[in-house]
């Protein structure tokens, strides 16, 4: 099976080579997709045995993912993993989450803080700002997930076929669970551990989700 | 009255450049037609004030000056959604262009 690890890295010179390191140990074909860093993001990942795509101008994660997506699908993926550059996820959790998917059962998987694994995050996110994000993709989407932007996912070669990346930023997250629903994909959840090294997305973050996601049902 | 024939001049410059646009095809003929009937319309405002009173009396409005106001907001949320529509199909249409770029010249090990 072709599984293919895209990892969208804008300006993670201090963090990626860990990430890389971890998966040069795993059996997967490795994409990074360089969102135009300034810094030596690049320079760090060019000698590692992955391939590297790269954006001449910053377009944001969604955009990035949606690159590494394309060119997986091009080089005959069968199963396409979504794993952060910062090093917050667990590459030897990649073979759990792929796992609904090589049995047949599942299209989509989605990893979960709140399934069981232990994850150190802030307060603020876990108590306010995570729910609050859950209410909006229930209210706006009509979805019930129990980690509503959670970056660790993977497709099926259907999944990734059929889920066009439309949102640059990131609302790309509600934007992935919305179709993969929409498309009537199978979904699963699977529990997932999270290494908080900063806080990650705030509540500006979320305002310009929520916007995003609006202004996408307007427009279209 | 001397306000008036600074907006006159003004008023033809543009239309004499939107008769350029129209010529060397950079607009549409509905464009073309909106955008002079507005411009227009500007004009006559501007040399017989009363009409919008007469227009504001036949809509319900109170008064010209409000029915100006009124239209004036429409027109400038219209032009606004318009923009940030078009905005989008660029940036889209930008992304895709980084897209395809990225992965002709991909890079592997």
């Amino acid at each position: 099976m072709n599984i293919y690890v895209i990892i969208p890295a804008y300006n993670e010179e201090k963090r990626i080579w860990q990430v890389l390191k971890d998966l040069s140990f795993l059996p997967y074909q490795v994409v990074v997709v360089d969102d135009a860093s300034t810094d030596q993001t690049v320079a760090v990942v060019r000698p590692f045995p992955v391939t590297l795509l790269r954006h001449k101008i910053n377009r944001d994660q969604g955009a990035a993912l949606q690159t590494g997506n394309q060119y997986a699908l091009e080089q005959g993926a069968d199963i396409i993993v979504h794993f952060d550059a910062d090093g917050q996820f667990v590459a030897t959790e990649i073979e759990e989450m792929i796992a609904p998917i090589v049995s047949g059962h599942y299209d989509v998987v989605f990893g979960s803080r709140f399934l069981g694994k232990h994850s150190k995050m802030p307060w603020l996110k876990k108590s306010v700002i995570l729910p609050i994000a859950r209410l909006v993709n229930k209210i706006v989407l009509h979805i019930e997930l129990t980690d509503p932007q959670n970056g660790f996912r993977v497709l099926s070669r259907k999944a990734a076929q059929q889920i066009s990346i439309e949102q640059d930023g990131k609302a790309h997250c509600s934007e992935i669970i919305a179709k993969a629903f929409g498309q009537g994909l199978k979904v699963k959840e699977v529990p997932v551990t999270v290494i908080y090294h900063h806080f990650g997305q705030g509540f500006g973050d979320g305002w310009r989700i929520l916007k995003d996601l609006l202004l996408s049902k307007i427009v279209k | 009255m001397f306000l008036q024939i600074i907006i006159t001049l003004f008023v033809v410059i543009i239309l004499f450049k939107l008769f350029k646009q129209k010529q060397n095809n950079k607009i549409s003929l509905g464009g073309f037609i909106v955008w002079c009937l507005l411009w227009l319309a500007i004009l006559v405002v501007f040399w017989q004030p009363e009409t919008t009173s007469y227009l504001a009396n036949l809509l319900g409005v109170g008064r010209g000056a409000d029915l100006i106001v009124y239209i004036s907001i429409v027109v400038i949320f219209y032009i606004l959604f318009k923009v940030s529509v078009r905005l989008n199909k660029i940036d889209a249409e930008i992304t895709k262009l980084v897209r395809e770029d990225a992965i002709k010249h991909v890079e592997k090990r």
